[in-house]
């Protein structure tokens, strides 16, 4: 995963709440393989055809909405998607959980702020973004605001981690673990 | 309740902290939490235990994502696989017309034959929807960690498990190593007491709850339901509402195993039986949240208060008892809050101030894992017996051993003589992936979780509501309150 530290691009302005994992990327077109041409082409597909709706173009790569941003279901489509298109970062009041969490899997920042800074962030003028993580700060012009992100994920996406090297790293721990499992949970196991 | 139980309690967690000092008192999410902690990092990433994994045909990305590191699956003897998000509910036993939904279904057979993962696959008996077939086969038991990647995952906290959906790389992660890191959620306590009234269903406590916290409004947090009324649910309520948890933002949602736990999984196949399933009921018993134990977070609803509860919007928090009105924009004072409410009439096609029994449907559709299982089915059949649907509607069992359970019961009977069609289980018209598709500009009464914007076709508009609240819009046209049929 390509790590990330600071991102300047120009930014997609949703004034959207509760911008669900169906709209990111509407079932129907989860059937499709992701390579070669990848997921960028269904972002937002239903959502951006309706009138007024600002569309995701070339270039941007911070996308800000309003609140529950994500929310449904777990498709982490949703973030190949954005990713696909060449999304960086989200930042959002909130974020449904899973689809934070995939966000991090992925190499992109979801940067909670406050409901007037996003508000400032979706009214700001049409000026690059500077997302900066190590400093947890956003700058568009003179709107300057902080965002929050989980230390553990902020540590993840700034290195780059991959989780499964990390915990192939603790088979010791798994082996102990389970021995003893086994004595206090006898009755886990599926019969067979 | 600090006697006997909580000392037993801490016999059990002692296998898995013998070094550690436990906090006293605790709550269910906190002794499932303890009791998985493989390893634990100093910024409080856990590395936990996973004890079952479902897969389904939507897990193909972490098939390939293992199959680019050359891993195998660690452990094919906790991984379930079931045929469920794109199956049809028509022509079954006969070659899948859609290529593409063919190869879905193909695949999910390659991988988990390729891994040694039991299938239930569309030839198999027990086939059904994820979250209905693997607690129907006794799968999923009080004090387990159980993942998949489907956000109604959350479904299974129903039996006591920590039960939450996953995006596709940690599905790759438990795939190859059956375990997964996790930052511990906040807790939770949402409150039903009292006696909920007749007609009033698990359904319309969780739409309540959400119309209440909000969307977001349990996001970060594992959700104990607790309190007289939930105490008083079957499992299948149970199931309803831990369900719906993730339409609240919650990471998970949980209800304490109790005797109507332990009735509910005895003899069920997969479930411990003998020696194994007395010592079980033995530790099951000491998971229930301690008498004094502390929450994040606490929200009390009075059951009593709670009515027959339908969405009139774009989200499950857009949602109000059937004897409002749809609410006016005009007169919020939160302008982002009027944004969404006009967003919402609009693509709902509602105006303000209409009341919500009179808004007429053009079809039904129960099923999904939300409300299929056969108490559902009972629930519907109940109002729709002996009359007539005056839309059309489809009826899609929550598993192919509900189907078979409906038919001997002469359900089946009663939704084809109503004029509704009955066909088999998967996810079906919840969201549309198998081709079971609202058209366009209708409008359906459904007994789903989402009433997202497209979520059931593109241009569909959903109102989510209980299975006896959309039998009584199928025999009436029109969003009815159910409680004019008992």
């Amino acid at each position: 995963m390509r790590p990330f530290v600071t991102e300047t691009a120009a930014m997609l302005k949703l004034p959207v709440a509760n911008v669900d994992t169906d709209q990111l990327i509407p079932a129907r077109f989860m059937k499709e393989p992701r390579k070669p041409e990848g997921y960028g082409r269904f972002l937002l597909h239903d959502l951006i055809a309706e009138a007024d709706m600002p569309k995701p173009e070339a270039g941007q790569t911070i996308l800000v909405a309003r609140r529950n941003f994500g929310c449904g279901s777990s498709r982490e489509a949703a973030v190949y998607a954005l990713a696909d298109f060449g999304f960086r970062a989200v930042i959002a009041p909130s974020f449904g959980d899973i689809f934070a969490s995939n966000c991090v899997k992925n190499g992109v920042v979801p940067a909670t702020v406050s409901e007037a800074d996003a508000e400032a962030l979706l009214a700001a003028g049409n000026l690059p973004v500077t997302i900066d993580l190590e400093a947890q700060r956003i700058a568009c012009g003179n709107v300057v605001v902080d965002f929050a992100i989980d230390p553990v994920w902020r540590t993840q996406l700034l290195k780059g981690w991959d989780d499964i090297d990390l915990t192939l790293a603790e088979a010791d721990s798994i082996a102990a673990f389970l021995a003893r499992d086994a004595a206090g949970r006898p009755w886990a196991a599926p019969r067979r | 309740m600090r006697g006997q139980a909580e000392i037993a309690i801490r016999d059990l967690l002692r296998h898995h902290e013998p070094d550690k000092a436990l906090p006293a008192p605790l709550t269910l999410f906190d002794k499932l939490w303890l009791s998985h902690v493989v390893t634990e990092r100093d910024d409080g990433l856990a590395l936990l235990w996973i004890d079952r994994h479902f897969v389904h045909e939507g897990s193909h990305h972490a098939f390939g994502q293992i199959a680019a590191r050359g891993a195998k699956v660690a452990r094919p003897d906790l991984t379930f696989g079931v045929a469920d998000h794109y199956v049809p509910t028509r022509g079954r036993g006969l070659p899948i017309p859609d290529a593409s939904v063919a190869r879905m279904v193909d695949q999910l057979s390659a991988n988990t034959a390729a891994h040694g993962i039991t299938l239930f696959g569309l030839d198999d008996a027990r086939q059904g929807i994820v979250h209905v077939t693997g607690t129907e086969q006794g799968l999923t038991l009080p004090g387990l960690t159980v993942v998949c990647g489907d956000s109604h995952t959350s479904t299974h906290g129903a039996f006591g498990a920590y039960a939450f959906g996953i995006g596709a790389s940690e599905v790759a992660h438990v795939l190859a190593t059956q375990t997964l890191w996790q930052k511990k959620p906040k807790r939770m306590r949402v409150g039903v007491d009292g006696m909920i009234g007749l007609g009033i269903t698990a359904k319309d406590i969780m739409l309540t709850v959400i119309a209440t916290i909000g969307a977001d409004g349990a996001a970060g947090h594992a959700i104990e339901f607790a309190g007289s009324a939930i105490r008083g649910l079957s499992m299948e309520g149970r199931m309803t509402l831990c369900n719906m948890s993730i339409e609240a933002g919650g990471r998970c949602g949980m209800v304490a195993p109790d005797e109507t736990t332990f009735a509910y999984l005895a003899g069920r196949p997969f479930a411990p039986a003998g020696d194994v399933w007395t010592a079980a009921i033995d530790d099951w018993r000491r998971l229930p949240t301690d008498a004094d134990a502390a929450f994040d977070r606490e929200v009390t609803l009075d059951g009593a208060d709670i009515a027959p509860t339908v969405t009139w919007g774009i989200s499950p928090e857009q949602a109000l008892p059937i004897t409002a009105s749809v609410p006016d924009p005009a007169g919020m004072a939160d302008a982002v809050k009027a944004a969404a409410t006009r967003d919402a009439l609009d693509y709902m096609a509602l105006a303000p101030g209409q009341k919500l029994d009179t808004i007429a449907v053009d079809r039904v559709f129960i099923g999904s894992c939300t409300n299929s299982r056969i108490e559902d089915l009972r629930a519907a059949a109940g109002v729709l017996a002996g009359k007539r649907a005056k839309v059309p509607g489809l009826v899609s069992p929550g598993s192919s051993l509900v189907k078979q359970q409906a038919e001997q019961e002469g359900l089946a009977r009663i939704f084809t003589e109503a004029g509704l069609e009955w066909v088999e289980s998967g996810c079906s018209m919840c969201v549309g992936m198998n081709g079971d598709m609202v058209a366009p500009g209708e409008r359906c009464a459904s007994t789903t979780n989402r009433n997202f914007k497209g979520r059931q076709g593109p241009g569909a508009r959903t109102h989510l509501m209980s299975p006896a609240m959309v039998a009584a819009a199928a025999v009436t046209g029109h969003l009815t309150d159910v409680r004019r049929f008992s």
